[in-house]
């Protein structure tokens, strides 16, 4: 049962992967990129949740923490830059 | 057996909002409906996500992690929305053409970068301080 779920769960993570990947490199706007970047981040720590179930390594959790706050992080440098210094519009 | 139902449960709801949030990223008009979808279903996601592996393990470090990533999230990700909303108006985005309300409309000076208050704030009701 559980194995089914995980595999249906990965099957769904790397559609949803591939929809923000469009978006990344489509986007109209640096904003729209940051947005899409910031969702593949948070597809990410999913991802990891999942394998870590899969893979049996709890240890690995680690890493969801740390891509959390870094994608956080990542995501507030480049609203300041967007708001401060960046083009005023790029399409 | 019932831990492992709901386990997988969890796992599959989460990656269904993780999947709705990027259908949305792809498909909505502009800039704050798109943030709109990517905050609230990515972060229930990702939380479903995190309960799962808390069910799973079943044990205290774990689950302290777990907590600790769906905590992390859900004070992150409002942070972020507001932050990337503000600077994304801020660079002069054009909103969706069917938008009905746009609050900060001529009241955000571009060359001086400070906003003004609306006017009825400006002057107060006669009754106070009168009587």
């Amino acid at each position: 049962m559980l194995h089914y779920a995980i595999i249906v769960s990965y099957v769904l993570l790397s559609l949803a992967l591939v929809l923000g990947f469009i978006r990344l490199a489509r986007g109209p706007s640096l904003a729209d990129r940051v947005v899409a970047l910031e969702l593949l981040a948070s597809l990410t720590v999913g991802f990891i949740g999942v394998s870590v179930i899969s893979s049996g390594r709890a240890p690995f959790l680690d890493v969801a923490m740390v891509l959390a706050l870094t994608a956080f992080l990542a995501a507030v440098a480049f609203a300041r830059y967007l708001e401060k210094g960046g083009q005023r519009s790029d399409h | 057996m019932i831990i492992e139902w709901l386990t997988g449960f969890t796992l599959v709801v989460g990656s269904g909002f993780m999947l709705v949030a990027a259908l949305g990223v792809l498909r909505m008009p502009d800039l704050l409906t798109r943030m709109h979808a990517t905050t609230k279903a990515g972060v229930l996601g990702a939380g479903l996500i995190m309960i799962g592996v808390a069910l799973h393990f079943a044990s205290g470090p774990v689950f302290a992690k777990a907590v600790a990533i769906i905590a992390f999230l859900i004070l992150t990700a409002p942070v972020a929305a507001h932050v990337i909303g503000r600077a994304g108006y801020f660079m002069g985005l054009s909103l969706w053409e069917k938008t009905t309300v746009d609050e900060l409309k001529g009241r955000y000076d571009e060359a001086t970068h400070t906003l003004t208050s609306p006017p009825d704030v400006d002057t107060p009701p006669d009754d106070q301080g009168r009587a």
